[in-house]
């Protein structure tokens, strides 16, 4: 791979293509490398709840093989089609609803080998859930994007699958109240896996998702569902929680036609983010938001408008759309820095040019 | 402990820099106010060290800036004049990361200990970088809680442990500094203010160089404004100790939780020394013929907790415990913790000196790994207690010894555990740091290319090697101008794209 990259021309790095066109439109590459040869579990080692993967190997491989064990990976990204490969997740940085307990890829990923531009293949972290040893390039490579080099394996941390899972759903068609709600549940002590809102507008009206797990699940949603009460909504407890969740993530991708903007908000803010668009899911202990949008440039330009400094990027999106408006919309110093890092990564600047923030 | 001090290993590193003139001391004094500028030696001396004794330099200058702004100016001045400087928050770092520089300033940040903002329906609070790792806590308390708690939680900032990225007692469950720190104010190394994380809203958009500052050792510049998350605290919380007749017994103890799919806040390990050394300090009881005591912490709901807990006890005693104690109450509990807490000042009273090493191994080779330092110990017949984080599979072996006679000897050994770490596909350090102590083992960790790209960041941060040069890189290195185009890209041919 080090030595492909270096060869010359512009890369595009290239995994389960699910999300390949996020980012910029950037500029056509000379060539794409995929990781798709990568693709075996190096090492799963499950007493010590660690694996060592090749970048190219499906998620959902990979959680089968965890599954064996009763073990996961807790990254639950949207991946209705199984495609999806780790080197894909890193690179995207992209998260499921188990974020809320589990933190995202950065939070789970334990160390790195990673081909450079300059044909060197370099590691990061280690192969334990504990090291402070050199600097977190493992990190670093998380949401890059691909434009500093080509992730070619990773060591990451995994969890115990749970033996059973219960939902609380509370439904309500006031916003107020189902973020209000939200605030609750995520102030309680109650350790959810995941804690979620959905909006579909006034008129369809929206609801609070709360997955316990641990020994107890249904106390735990049981008690989330009297809190939910309080807050006037209308609270459940569902046994088989696997469609909603299902339906939770798949609403973090487009629906025909349109896009998704991701919106960084913070959880206090998450009613103001919802109400902007027709359609939404969020995670509200994080401040995190999916929003179904038309996809038309001064849709995405009144809703970044509305909710600066929140930062908007645009995901799943048409071309011409991409092409009309910048799809990360940041700027300032620290992108200036994250320009430097680039140039001491990838001087040639050969990696997916153009697609990351600030033109990167 | 040792008082001998050596000298900083390599000192100034880059030929570009210079040493402390009285312009720039002038000029700090004129920033901060001269009452805030160390410059006598005797004063200076104070901060010759860090938590590790073993290193000790006195700076040239000690500087303690009141805000953002007098650390922006403090660092610029060293940037124009070239010369190199330390940041400093409680010293009480074990691995020599805040060792000053003879010809450089020392950026004390003590007086930055104010707590901004606390904003617990966002689950967050603002703090500078001196304030005391307790403090967060008890700033957001009775509800909320900060997690990451190093041993010298009363008295270490987060500013050190941003830099150190420190772990704790509690990690195994709920994660490192890095993963409780959402945003920060940073003052990079040629005086321009950045905000990493924009103002703590989840993936904000760019490279995650907030995931790459934290636990940069103060290399890559210095924090002056941090946004951390805290959680609320569990509704329940309870606490056991089993004995075993030994440390392999335990650590089978320990596989076997981890593997029951438990997920225990805290997985802790004492060896028979660690035990009776405490015993004259926290007075707990604790049967004097185990060989080894797991303490064990479960916390959630008190439901959750129960059930967990039965478990919890039915898997110590098939692993062979010999006897199980419940702490019955918060003082109790605060007793077994006392016991944990109390090993490293204990092991002082126990043999006069030690030195505190800090390795991991997979938690799954314990066993060996701990069969192995015995043998070590035994052989170099000098006294090892073992005392650790035994769910991270983080050991901290205090190596003891007598006099100066014999701390040769007691460095070799403590360096042999680290290989044994290492050979067991572990990591030098867990939480403490490469500093100036571990960075002679980087090369034993990374390879050159491994190095060469932590040294990419470093220099994408500090192309001048003034923030705090001479750690974490095992030999001094200088980065050279940004490499520059070695051939011009079709695309800048058409005008489409520039290099950056």
């Amino acid at each position: 791979m080090a030595e492909l990259l270096a060869a010359g021309g512009t890369v595009r790095p290239v995994g389960g293509r699910t999300k390949i066109d996020w980012g910029a439109q950037g500029l056509e590459p000379d060539r794409e490398l995929s990781t798709s040869a990568l693709n075996s579990v190096v090492a799963h080692n499950y007493g010590d709840l660690t694996a060592i993967l090749e970048a190219g190997l499906r998620l959902s491989d990979a959680q089968s093989v965890f599954a064996s064990r009763g073990q996961r990976l807790a990254l639950d990204v949207p991946d209705e089609h199984c495609e999806a490969t780790i080197g894909g997740i890193v690179a995207t940085g992209d998260s499921g609803p188990l974020r809320h307990r589990y933190g995202a890829v950065r939070d789970l990923i334990l160390g790195v080998r990673v081909a450079l531009p300059d044909g060197t293949v370099a590691r990061a972290g280690s192969n334990v859930i504990k090291n402070v040893a050199g600097y977190d390039l493992a990190k670093l490579m998380c949401g890059a994007l691909g434009t500093l080099g080509v992730v070619t394996e990773v060591t990451m941390r995994l969890h115990p699958l749970p033996s059973r899972t219960v939902t609380m759903v509370a439904r309500g068609d006031d916003l107020v109240r189902l973020t209000a709600s939200a605030r609750a549940l995520a102030r309680s002590p109650l350790q959810f896996d995941a804690l979620d809102l959905r909006w579909d507008g006034a008129n369809g009206g929206g609801c609070v998702l709360a997955q316990a797990a641990g020994h107890v699940p249904g106390e735990i949603a049981l008690t989330a569902a009297a809190l939910a009460r309080e807050g006037g909504l209308d609270a459940d407890v569902l046994e088989d929680d696997g469609d909603i969740w299902n339906e939770q993530r798949a609403r973090q991708r487009a629906a025909d036609g349109g896009a998704v903007l991701r919106v960084s908000a913070l959880p206090t803010s998450l009613e103001k983010v919802l109400a902007t668009a027709a359609s939404g899911v969020a995670r509200a202990g994080i401040g995190l938001a999916w929003l179904r949008v038309a996809a038309e440039p001064e849709v995405v330009r009144r809703i970044r408008e509305e909710l600066a400094p929140a930062p908007c990027v645009l995901l799943d999106a048409p071309a011409a759309l991409r092409a009309a408006v910048d799809a990360w919309g940041v700027s300032g110093p620290a992108v200036e820095l994250a320009r430097r890092v680039k140039q001491r990564f990838d001087p040639g600047a050969v990696c997916n040019p153009g697609r990351y923030v600030g033109g990167i | 402990m040792v008082t001998e001090s050596v000298p900083h290993p390599d000192g100034v590193t880059d030929p570009s820099h210079r040493g402390v003139g009285r312009d720039l001391i002038g000029r700090l004094q004129a920033i901060c106010g001269p009452e805030h500028v160390i410059t006598h030696t005797h004063d200076l001396h104070a901060y010759r060290s860090d938590g590790l004794l073993y290193y000790a330099t006195v700076p040239a200058v000690a500087v303690l800036p009141s805000s953002t702004a007098e650390t922006q100016a403090v660092v610029r001045a060293c940037h124009e004049a070239r010369v190199p400087w330390v940041a400093r928050g409680a010293g009480s770092g074990l691995s020599g990361g805040a060792l000053p520089l003879a010809n450089g300033v020392l950026l004390v940040l003590t007086r930055m200990n104010r707590i901004l903002e606390v904003d617990l329906d966002n689950h967050r609070v603002v703090v500078e970088p001196g304030v005391a790792n307790l403090a967060v806590s008890d700033a957001v308390g009775p509800g909320f809680f900060y997690p990451p708690d190093p041993s010298s939680q009363t008295v270490c900032s987060i500013g050190g442990n941003i830099a150190e990225n420190s772990g704790g007692a509690h990690c195994f469950k709920y994660g490192f500094t890095t993963n409780y720190v959402l945003a920060l104010e940073v003052v990079l190394p040629n005086g321009e203010l950045v905000h990493l994380g924009g103002r703590g809203e989840a993936d904000f958009p760019g490279y995650d160089l907030l995931g790459a500052f934290v636990g940069s050792e103060g290399t890559l510049g210095v924090a002056t404004r941090v946004t951390l998350r805290v959680i609320p605290v569990p509704e329940h919380t309870k606490t056991l100790v089993a004995f075993f007749d030994g440390v392999i017994a335990a650590a089978a103890a320990t596989s076997a939780i981890v593997a029951a799919g438990l997920t225990p806040a805290a997985i802790e390990m004492m060896d028979a020394l660690a035990i009776s050394a405490s015993e004259q300090m926290a007075h707990a009881g604790w049967p004097s013929a185990a060989g080894a005591a797991l303490l064990v912490e479960l916390d959630g709901t008190q439901a959750d907790c129960e059930a967990g807990f039965r478990e919890l006890e039915d898997l110590c005693r098939a692993s062979g415990s010999t006897e199980i104690r419940v702490a019955s109450s918060a003082a109790e509990r605060a007793v077994f913790w006392k016991m944990r807490k109390a090993a490293f000042p204990a092991a002082g009273r126990i043999s006069g000196r030690y030195y505190v090493q800090d390795g991991v191994i997979p938690r799954t080779r314990l066993p060996e790994v701990l069969a192995k330092v015995e043998e070590l110990a035994t052989a170099y017949g000098l006294k090892v207690a073992n005392v650790f984080h035994a769910g991270d599979g983080n050991l901290h072996p205090m190596v003891c010894y007598r006099d100066e006679n014999e701390a040769e000897r007691a460095a070799e050994l403590a360096s042999l555990i680290l290989q044994a770490c290492l050979d067991a596909g572990g990591s030098i350090t867990g939480e403490h740091g490469v500093g100036v102590d571990k960075k002679a083992y980087m090369p034993r960790m990374f390879s050159e290319p491994d190095l060469a790209a932590f040294q990419k960041l470093r220099c994408a941060f500090d192309p001048d090697g003034l923030a705090n040069p001479g750690k974490v890189m095992p030999t001094p290195r200088l980065c050279g101008e940004v490499p520059g185009p070695n051939r011009v890209h079709p695309l800048e041919a058409a005008g489409l794209a520039e290099r950056f």
